[in-house]
């Protein structure tokens, strides 16, 4: 099998490595090698965070080659556009509608750009999937990163991995159930 | 047991699988999650050293003690253990030692991109570049056994990538290897003059007889694709090439990578017409190579700085580039690193950020934050602990020059005891007028929130008695000596104004608790108001001027409740009040009860 490739992107704190710690586990059980890789350290701060995710027979290199990602899961909108350039010609956008002001917005010295899946959509082919506010309604905010892992085993064809097990795995007990939940949702959404 | 690591997490795991009794570590990107990890086998005593120095002369001492020891460090941290480093290689071990050195090829979290192949080269010491996960694992086990075989410390040498990049490791059981009880050796241990020459002739006998190993050992190896191609890598860009160029090339395969193999590479180099060497940083290997008679093709192709990746190569060696999609540069906003909302620091960068006449020597950490934007406060960084010896020399400079200007110096705690302590002892023998800030938030904050000797608290959770900031200052010889609350903006600019008008040394210690941290018990009951509220803007008030946007905050956010009115985002808001007090309105307000 020829490696795969799954880029996630987005912005410190929405739950991007927990998404691919989830994804790269289900991933390494159900044999398939596995590279990931991650920058941490200042980036963190406020940056945006990029998490590649690559699996198939025998994986390399850790990174994506620009231009050969399958599948860009972006938690954020702008950071759908600002990693565009790692997707396949034919691979496709996964995007959470949402927007996170950053810094220079926030103190009003820019706009945040308006039209940026429309822009996307021309590009490339765009899944839009109203991630946040889907786990806004199942009642915890914080599973938006699960509820965007489903979308990701849909678009992937990965449904034969037993995920539910992989969360009750890696996830503390209490969250189980609404993350149950949240992957259901996210199974759902990208059809 | 298989399982996914990072590269940090394989050489913990390697160390736990290799007996090691003894570990130390000063924080630094990308290398800190190595001893977080070894922290977490009570096999191991595992330490946060206050610097890189006492980390390696403590290796060497258990190391002396007859236990396997590891140290672990940023790239520039092996600079502070510089000094130990060479002549623990002249004194060689008892137990087996290894020093991780993490470099950061395109500088992703550091002040420089140093390639510290070169000490291996100039201390005469064994090298290892892992290329995944598992190979680092194998590797810091085998890094032990050769270290005790050729009686040396050994260096292993990771990239940011190897660190943060997970892939599958096989687990083993640990293998506790024999203590070796301490005997006195003195010609051994102890490189007086009389002694040190047969020591250095001891020295380059063992890292000769190495390169028996290097070409006969399981980490260099040739991959004959019958091609007249060939490729010489090392750690990550082997991996990366073996992407692009798959099987239409031939291999040698550096993991051992000094010495380097040097029959091994002639060999290879009668199987191909042309050599790639692919390597991150600079041309270390390339150059040994050329100085063999070999020629090879290497920087002239490659960058000589930044990080390779696949593409890289891809353009470099086939001048091919996969065709993309290019995102339109008008839809993006950057995102600035920024000070977190709650951030003790924001209240004194905004203060003394204003203070035109002040030229502020930064240091290694959060506060390098507090030179972009909003605050502008900053004008030089070194490396861990300049500011303050910088900030000396430049006072003194300032003094002969008969400028107006005024020297400030800004640190934090950890940077302070890591190597602040010493130059403030310069600052209070000399007598300059810099005007020390010690940004106390009482741990290490940027490399993610590790105790240090002011915490209170070790690596492996034992309470300590903390190290007392105020008290080191008085000691060194400081008179002057300040402690304000940060969020006291009245307060904070009392003593700002203060340091600036004095003509003698003088230190202002900023004292409050990092936002992100978790608290102790000693944290609780000295700060147990600290973010329990928030705030929020009344619209009604608010004239839309945006003064609190000049704290340079995440949880405000002009616009976006009402058109030209500030806002907070309340479930970011830790109610640190520093906006509050900005605001001429009074339109800023608390919770109550919140």
């Amino acid at each position: 099998m020829r490696t795969h490739n799954i880029l996630l992107s987005g912005v410190g704190g929405q739950g991007t490595i927990t998404a691919a710690k989830l994804l790269t586990t289900g991933l390494m059980n159900a044999g398939y090698d596995v590279k990931m890789s991650e920058i941490h350290g200042m980036s963190q701060r406020g940056g945006t965070v990029l998490s590649q995710v690559r699996y198939g027979d025998e994986v390399q290199s850790p990174v994506i080659e620009p231009g050969t990602a399958d599948l860009l899961v972006a938690f954020e909108e702008m950071e759908a556009m600002r990693y565009l350039n790692y997707l396949k010609k034919d691979g496709t956008c996964v995007v959470n509608e949402t927007q996170i002001w950053p810094m220079p917005v926030v103190i009003g010295s820019v706009k945040y750009p308006q039209g940026i899946l429309d822009e996307v959509e021309k590009k490339v082919a765009l899944k839009k999937v109203p991630a946040s506010e889907l786990a806004e309604q199942i009642g915890n905010p914080k599973t938006m990163n699960v509820i965007l892992l489903g979308a990701i085993v849909q678009s992937m064809n990965l449904e034969h991995i037993d995920w539910e097990k992989i969360i009750r795995e890696n996830i503390k007990p209490q969250f189980h159930d609404i993350n149950i939940e949240a992957f259901k949702r996210g199974l759902e959404l990208s059809k | 047991m298989k399982k996914l690591m990072t590269g940090n997490e394989a050489a913990a795991r390697g160390a736990y699988e290799a007996g090691v009794k003894f570990a130390a570590a000063y924080p630094g990107t990308p290398s800190t999650e190595i001893m977080e990890n070894v922290a977490t086998y009570n096999e191991i005593t595992s330490e946060w050293a206050p610097n890189e120095k006492t980390a390696v002369e403590s290796i060497a001492g258990a190391s002396l003690g007859g236990v396997r020891s590891l140290a672990s460090m940023k790239h520039v941290g092996l600079n502070v253990a510089a000094d130990p480093l060479f002549t623990f290689a002249y004194t060689g071990v008892n137990g087996g030692a290894v020093i991780v050195t993490a470099d950061e090829p395109g500088v992703y979290s550091s002040q420089n991109e140093q390639d510290n192949r070169y000490y291996s080269r100039a201390a005469h010491l064994i090298m290892f570049e892992p290329s995944d996960s598992m190979e680092t694992k194998e590797m810091i086990k085998e890094a032990f056994a050769l270290s005790e075989k050729y009686d040396m410390p050994v260096l292993f040498r990771m990239t940011t990538r190897i660190c943060h990049s997970k892939s599958i490791v096989d687990c083993f059981d640990r293998e506790e290897v024999p203590d070796k009880p301490y005997e006195k050796n003195v010609p051994k241990y102890c490189p007086l003059p009389v002694n040190a020459m047969e020591m250095v002739k001891k020295l380059k006998g063992n890292i000769e007889a190495a390169k028996d190993y290097s070409n006969n050992c399981k980490w260099n190896y040739i991959e004959d694709n019958g091609s007249k191609i060939g490729v010489i890598a090392s750690g990550v860009s082997y991996r990366y090439a073996k992407e692009v160029l798959g099987d239409d090339v031939s291999y040698l395969k550096i993991g051992f990578s000094y010495p380097l193999p040097d029959k091994l590479i002639k060999e290879f180099s009668d199987l191909v017409d042309t050599i790639y060497v692919i390597e991150e940083i600079d041309p270390v290997m390339e150059n040994d190579i050329k100085a063999m008679g070999i020629d090879v093709i290497g920087k002239e192709v490659f960058p000589i700085s930044g990080e390779l990746s696949p593409d890289v190569i891809r353009g470099a060696i086939l001048g091919e580039k996969i065709e993309t999609v290019e995102p339109d540069q008008d839809y993006l906003v950057n995102r600035p690193a920024s000070l977190c909302a709650g951030c003790p620091h924001r209240g004194l960068f905004y203060t003394l950020g204003k203070k035109k006449d002040a030229i502020i020597y930064s240091d290694i950490g959060c506060y390098s934050l507090g030179l972009g934007q909003p605050y502008n406060a900053g004008d030089a960084i070194l490396c861990m602990g300049a500011s303050i010896s910088g900030g000396h020399g430049l006072a003194k400079a300032l003094e002969a020059t008969n400028s107006d200007k005024k020297a400030f110096a800004v640190l934090g705690d950890s940077t302070f005891f890591h190597s602040g302590m010493t130059s403030l002892l310069d600052v209070a023998y000399n007598q300059s007028d810099v005007c020390t800030i010690i940004l106390d938030n009482r741990i290490t904050g940027m490399t993610g929130h590790q105790e240090n000797p002011g915490s209170g608290m070790t690596l492996s959770g034992e309470e300590v008695e903390p190290a007392d900031i105020e008290q080191i200052v008085r000691a060194l010889g400081i008179k002057n000596v300040r402690t304000v609350n940060p969020n006291d903006l009245k307060a904070t600019e009392e003593a700002i104004n203060w340091g600036m008008e004095l003509k003698e040394p003088s230190v202002i210690i900023t004292r409050y608790p990092c936002a992100l941290k978790r608290f102790s018990k000693l944290d609780k009951e000295e700060f147990p108001e600290a973010f329990k509220q928030s705030c929020y803007v009344d619209t009604d008030v608010c004239v839309g001027c945006r003064l609190c946007l000049k704290s340079g905050c995440p949880a405000l956010a002009f616009n976006s409740t009402v058109e030209n009115k500030s806002g907070i985002l309340e479930d970011m808001c830790l109610g640190c009040g520093v906006c509050q007090q900005i605001c001429p309105m009074g339109a800023i307000k608390r919770h109550e009860n919140a």
